[in-house]
C-alpha cells in the first residue's frame, strides 16, 4: 500500500499542468527568498537608515520598491517577512491538518452515536466566525508570543479538515482490508493509525495547499489590525500597520507586500486546484465546498 | 420533516450557548481587569462600586447565571470606550452591517452563480479557462488590502466615489430625500464592491463544481435526447439541480463574510459591527469586544438556519415524501 | 423492397481514451422499416448502448463517430446534419427511452413538466396546452389519475410508473422511429411484461419503428420481429426472430440461446459461455468470438468473417458459413486455454 502511494505521488507531479509547475516555481522563489534574505539584500529589516533623509521614498536604484514611513527598506522587510508569515502559515496548517485528521478519523471510524456528538461539537465551532474569534482571544490576551499565534491559528481552522478526514473515514470503514484487519483482530486505534489515515492524506495534502494561502491571509490581516505579529518583527501583515495610515502618499509600501501575499497565495491556491485535479477528482469531497469558510476570515 | 426543522432550531440555540459560554469564560480567564484602566476620577472606591454594580465581586458560577439572564434581555454592559450602553452602540452599528452584508451575498450569489454557468458553458475554451483564471485570482486576494487598492484607485487617483464613511458626515442631514439616498449608495459601492468581489470567486468556484458534478448525470443526457440545446440544458435542468447545495453556501459563506467585513469596514471607515468591534480592541474595551463576537455569531446562525430551512424547501425529495 | 426508414451503414463508434482507443462499435450494419421492430441483443460492452446514442449522436467525447460511417433516416444522411438539424430530430422524429428511469428523470421538475417540455419545444406549444397533452399522454401510457400524477415529482412514482412517463415523454411528437435501450431490466418481471406490453400496443397505434435494445433474449423473443445479436462492436447475426430461435447459426447466438433459463426444461446446470468479452481497446484478430468459440480453427484466427447469408433472410458472421462439417459438437472450447 506504501509503495503505491509513493509512486502515485511521483506520477502525480509528471501530470500537473504548466499552471501549476509555475506556481511550485513561484512558492519555491519566495522560499529560497527567505532563506537566502540575509545575502539578497545588504539592509537589515529593522534597520532605520536615517531617520529623516530617507523616509518615505519612492522606489529607486538603491531601494527597488522604496522605504517606509521609518526609513525602512521595503524589499529588505518582504524577504524577511516572507520568512515570517510562511513559516507561520505552514506551521499553523500543519497544526490544523494534524488536529483535524485525528479527530476526523477518530469520528468517521467510530461512527454512530460518537460521530454524530463529535460532528454538532464541530458544527458548533463552525458558526463562529475565525477572524472574530481570533479577534477576541488575541485582544484579550495581547501581546501574544508567536508560537501562542501559531497554535491559536491552527486550532481555528481544523474543522474543515475534520470534516473532511471524516467522510473519507466512514468511506473507508466498508473497504475490504480495512473489514479484513478488523476480522483478524486488530484493535481500533491501530487500525485507523495504520489504515484509515494513510488513506486520507491525499485530501488532506490538497485541502493543506489551500488553506496555507488562507492563513498567509489571515495572518496579514490580524497584523493588519494590530493584533497578530507584533513589531518589531516583519513581517507581510505588518508591513501594512502603519503603510496604510499614509497609504496615498506611499503607495509602495502597500502596494508591494500586497504583490508579495497576492503571488504566494495564487501559487499555492493554484497548486492545490492542480493538486486536488490531478489527485484523483472523484475521491476528494473536500472541494471548493469549504473554500469559503475555510478562507481567512471564516 | 417537521423533525428536521426542529433539530435545526435546536442545533441553532446550542450553538449560541456554546458562543455566550466561550465569551464569558473568555472574559474572566483573560488578564486585566474591566476595570483596570486609568482616568483622573476614578477611585478605587468606584471601581469597587462598579464590581458589585455589574457582579463582579459574586462568585463565578452566579456571575455565569446574571451574564445568560442579561444576555436574554438584550443587556450586553457597558461600553468602557464609548461611555453607553454596549446595546446602544450595537443599535447604530448593526443595520449598517447588515445593509453591507445584504447587499454583499446578494450581488455575489447572482455574480457567482453567473459566472459559474459561463465557466462551464465554456469549458475547455479559452474564455472558460480566462474566467477560471480571474475567480481564482479574485480568490487569492486579501480583503484588507482589496479594499485598500480599490480605495486608492477609486477615491484618490481617479477620485470618482467617497473615501469612507456610510454617508457624507457634514452634508448628509441636510440633504433632501432623493440626494441623500444617492449619498447612502455612493458611499456603499467600494465596501460592497469589495466584499462582493472576494466572495463572487468563492461561489463561482463552488458552482463550477456543482454543475461540473450534475452535468454528466443521466437526466442530462435524456434532456439532450429530447431535442433541447446545450443552453438551455445548462441553465435549466442541470442549475436548478446544482442550486440546491448552493442555498447551503450561504449559510456556510456568512462566517467568512462576516470576517472579511471586519476588515473591509475598517478601511472603509464603515461603522457598522467590524468597524466597532476593532476600536473596541484598540481601547480594551472587552465588554463591546465580546458584544461584537456574539452578535456576529447570532448573525451568522441566524443565517444558515434560514439557508437550511431554504433548502429543506428547495429540494423536492425533501419536500414530500 | 420498400425504402427502410432507417439504414445504419458501417457505424464505427471509437473512444480516444487514455488507455488506448476503444472501439465500440466497429462497422455495424442493420436496418429498420416502417413499423418493424427490431431487437439488438449482445451482452455489455458489445457496443449496443453506444449504437443506440450514436443514432441521436449523443455520443460524449472522448467518442467519436468516425467518418465513413453513415446514419441514414428517411432519406437523409444524419450524421451531415449540423446541430440545430440534429435537435429537430431528437425527441421528435426519433425519441428514446432509457434504462434507469429513476436516474433519467429530472428529479427537481415533475413528471408533467417534463413530458411536457417535447410539445413546448417541438411544437411551440404554451404552457397549458403542453400541459393539457402531456397529461394525455401519461393517461395512453396507462398512468392512473394521470392529472394529478403529473403533479408529482419522479421520486413518487414506482419504477414501472417511471417508465411509462419516459415512453409518454418519448411518444409526445408522435415520432417514426423508438428506441428503448434496456427499457426493461431495472424494472420487476411482472412489470416488465406491462411495459413490453404498452411498447407494442403503443407501436400499432401510432404505426412507428422500434429499435429494442437488450440483453435479454426472452425480451426480444415477444416484441421483435427481427433480431440483430452484437457481438465485438459489430453484427454476428442477423435474422426474423423465429428463424433465430429455431435455427440459430452463430455460435455466440447458440450459447445465449443455451443459456436462457427455460421453465418446463430440468437441466442440471445453467449453460454458460466460457471466456469473457475481450476489451473493445483491444479486439483479436480475426473472428473476435474464436477465444470463447467451441468450433474454432485456425481459419478463425486468421481471417476476421464477413456477414455471410446462410438462411432466407438470415446472416451470420461466421465461417461455418463456408464450412459447415468444422461446427463442434460442445460449448467448450477444445483443448484451448480460457482466457481467464
Amino acid at each position: 500500500m506504501s509503495a503505491e502511494r509513493g509512486l502515485g505521488f511521483a506520477r502525480s507531479w509528471r501530470r500537473l499542468p504548466p499552471g501549476a509547475r509555475v506556481a511550485a516555481g513561484v512558492i519555491a522563489l519566495f522560499v529560497l527568498g527567505a532563506v537566502f534574505a540575509p545575502w539578497l539584500t545588504r539592509y537589515r529589516p529593522w534597520e532605520q537608515l536615517g531617520i529623516v533623509t530617507l523616509q518615505s521614498l519612492p522606489p529607486s536604484w538603491a531601494h527597488p520598491f522604496g522605504t517606509d514611513r521609518y526609513s525602512r527598506d521595503v524589499l529588505t522587510r518582504i524577504l524577511y517577512g516572507a520568512r515570517v508569515s510562511l513559516a507561520i502559515a505552514t506551521l499553523a496548517v500543519f497544526v490544523s491538518s494534524t488536529v483535524g485528521t485525528l479527530y476526523g478519523a477518530v469520528a468517521g471510524y467510530a461512527g454512530g452515536a460518537v460521530d454524530a456528538v463529535m460532528m454538532r461539537i464541530i458544527d458548533a465551532f463552525l458558526s463562529i466566525p475565525r477572524v472574530l474569534l481570533l479577534i477576541a482571544v488575541l485582544a484579550l490576551w495581547s501581546p501574544l508570543p508567536l508560537a501562542a499565534l501559531v497554535l491559536l491559528i491552527g486550532l481555528t481552522g481544523w474543522f474543515d479538515v475534520a470534516r473532511l478526514v471524516r467522510g473519507q473515514a466512514m468511506a473507508l470503514r466498508q473497504r475490504e482490508f480495512v473489514v479484513a484487519a478488523r476480522s483478524l483482530g486488530a484493535r481500533p486505534a491501530a487500525i485507523v493509525w495504520r489504515h484509515i489515515i494513510p488513506n486520507v492524506l491525499s485530501p488532506v495534502v490538497v485541502a493543506g495547499a489551500l488553506a496555507v494561502g488562507n492563513v498567509i491571509i489571515l495572518e496579514a490581516g490580524l497584523s493588519f489590525l494590530g493584533i497578530g505579529v507584533h513589531e518589531p518583527i516583519a513581517s507581510w501583515g505588518t508591513m501594512f500597520q502603519d503603510a496604510a495610515e499614509q497609504f496615498v502618499s506611499t503607495w509602495w509600501a502597500v502596494i508591494f507586500p500586497g504583490v508579495a501575499i497576492v503571488a504566494t497565495v495564487l501559487a499555492f491556491n493554484t497548486l492545490g486546484d492542480a493538486l486536488r485535479d490531478v489527485l484523483d477528482p472523484r475521491q476528494l469531497p473536500g472541494r471548493p465546498a469549504l473554500d469559503p469558510q475555510e478562507r481567512a476570515h471564516g | 420533516m417537521g423533525r428536521r426543522i426542529a433539530a435545526r432550531f435546536g442545533q441553532a440555540i446550542v450553538v449560541l450557548w456554546v458562543v455566550t459560554t466561550l465569551a464569558f469564560v473568555l472574559i474572566h480567564a483573560a488578564p486585566g481587569d474591566p476595570f483596570g484602566f486609568d482616568a483622573p476620577n476614578v477611585t478605587p472606591a468606584v471601581r469597587a462600586q462598579w464590581r458589585a454594580q455589574f457582579g463582579y465581586d459574586r462568585p463565578l458560577p452566579a456571575q455565569y447565571g446574571l451574564w445568560l439572564r442579561n444576555l436574554a434581555r438584550g443587556d450586553f454592559g457597558y461600553s468602557t470606550s464609548l461611555h453607553e450602553p454596549v446595546r446602544a452602540a450595537i443599535a447604530d452599528a448593526l443595520p449598517r452591517t447588515l445593509l453591507l452584508m445584504g447587499v454583499a451575498v446578494v450581488a455575489s450569489f447572482a455574480l457567482g452563480i453567473a459566472l459559474a454557468l459561463f465557466q462551464v458553458r465554456h469549458r475547455g475554451t479559452r474564455r472558460g479557462r480566462w474566467a477560471g483564471h480571474v475567480a481564482l485570482f479574485f480568490y487569492s486576494l486579501p480583503d484588507f488590502w482589496l479594499a485598500l487598492v480599490l480605495l486608492l484607485a477609486f477615491a484618490f487617483w481617479w477620485p470618482v466615489l467617497p473615501p469612507g464613511h456610510p454617508v457624507n458626515m457634514v452634508m448628509h442631514d441636510y440633504m433632501a430625500p432623493l440626494p441623500a439616498l444617492l449619498d447612502r449608495l455612493r458611499h456603499l459601492v467600494l465596501p460592497a464592491a469589495t466584499l462582493t468581489l472576494l466572495t463572487t470567486a468563492g461561489v463561482a468556484r463552488f458552482q463550477r463544481n456543482e454543475l461540473l458534478d450534475v452535468l454528466p448525470l443521466d437526466f442530462v443526457r435524456t434532456a439532450r435526447a429530447k431535442g433541447l440545446d446545450d443552453r438551455t440544458v445548462l441553465r435549466r435542468h442541470v442549475l436548478r439541480n446544482a442550486l440546491i447545495p448552493t442555498i447551503t453556501l450561504v449559510g456556510l459563506a456568512l462566517p467568512a463574510m462576516l470576517g472579511g467585513s471586519v476588515f473591509v469596514e475598517k478601511v472603509f471607515s464603515w461603522q457598522g459591527m467590524g468597524w466597532l468591534t476593532v476600536n473596541a480592541i484598540g481601547m480594551r474595551d472587552y465588554p463591546l469586544v465580546l458584544a461584537g463576537v456574539m452578535v456576529g455569531t447570532v448573525m451568522v446562525v441566524a443565517g444558515s438556519l434560514v439557508a437550511d430551512l431554504a433548502y429543506l424547501v428547495a429540494d423536492p425529495r425533501l419536500r414530500v415524501g | 423492397m420498400a425504402e427502410p426508414l432507417l439504414a445504419i451503414e458501417n457505424l464505427r463508434t471509437y473512444f480516444y481514451t487514455t488507455a488506448g482507443v476503444a472501439r465500440a462499435v466497429d462497422g455495424l450494419s442493420l436496418t429498420v422499416a416502417p413499423g418493424e421492430t427490431v431487437g439488438v441483443v449482445g451482452e455489455s460492452g458489445c457496443g449496443k448502448s453506444v449504437t443506440a446514442l450514436s443514432i441521436l449522436r449523443l455520443v460524449a467525447p472522448p467518442g467519436r463517430i468516425e467518418t465513413g460511417s453513415r446514419i441514414v433516416f428517411e432519406g437523409r444522411d444524419l450524421l451531415g446534419l449540423d446541430e440545430r438539424g440534429m435537435r429537430a430530430i431528437r425527441g421528435n422524429r426519433i425519441a428514446m427511452v432509457f434504462q434507469e428511469p429513476m436516474t433519467a428523470l429530472n428529479p427537481v421538475f415533475t413528471v408533467g413538466d417534463q413530458v411536457a417540455e417535447v410539445a413546448r419545444i417541438h411544437a411551440g406549444a404554451s404552457r397549458a396546452a403542453a400541459w393539457k397533452r402531456a397529461v394525455e399522454m401519461l393517461d395512453r401510457v396507462g398512468i392512473p389519475a394521470p392529472d394529478e400524477r403529473a403533479r408529482e415529482y419522479p421520486h413518487q412514482l414506482s419504477g414501472g410508473m417511471r417508465q411509462r412517463v419516459m415512453i409518454a415523454m418519448a411518444l409526445v411528437m408522435q415520432p417514426a422511429l423508438l428506441i428503448a435501450d434496456e427499457p426493461t431490466t431495472a424494472l420487476d418481471v411482472t412489470i416488465q411484461a406491462q411495459i413490453l406490453e404498452l411498447l407494442t400496443e403503443l407501436q400499432n397505434q401510432f404505426g412507428m419503428s422500434v429499435l429494442l435494445i437488450t440483453h435479454d433474449l426472452g425480451v426480444v423473443a415477444e416484441t421483435a420481429s427481427r433480431v440483430v445479436v452484437m457481438y465485438g462492436g459489430e453484427a454476428v447475426e442477423e435474422a426474423p426472430v423465429v428463424d433465430l430461435f429455431a435455427h440459430a447459426h452463430h455460435p455466440y447466438t447458440r450459447g445465449l440461446l443455451a443459456a436462457m433459463p427455460r421453465l418446463g426444461t430440468s437441466r442440471g446446470r445453467l449453460q454458460t459461455i466460457p471466456g469473457t468479452v475481450p476489451a473493445p481497446t483491444d479486439w483479436p484478430a480475426g473472428c473476435r468470438f474464436r477465444d470463447r468459440c467451441a468450433s474454432a480453427w485456425e481459419r478463425c484466427e486468421r481471417e476476421h468473417p464477413d456477414l455471410s447469408a446462410v438462411g432466407e433472410r438470415q446472416f451470420s458472421r461466421c465461417h461455418l458459413a463456408a464450412e459447415p462439417a468444422r461446427r463442434a459438437a460442445g460449448s467448450t472450447p477444445a483443448a484451448r486455454e480460457v482466457p481467464a
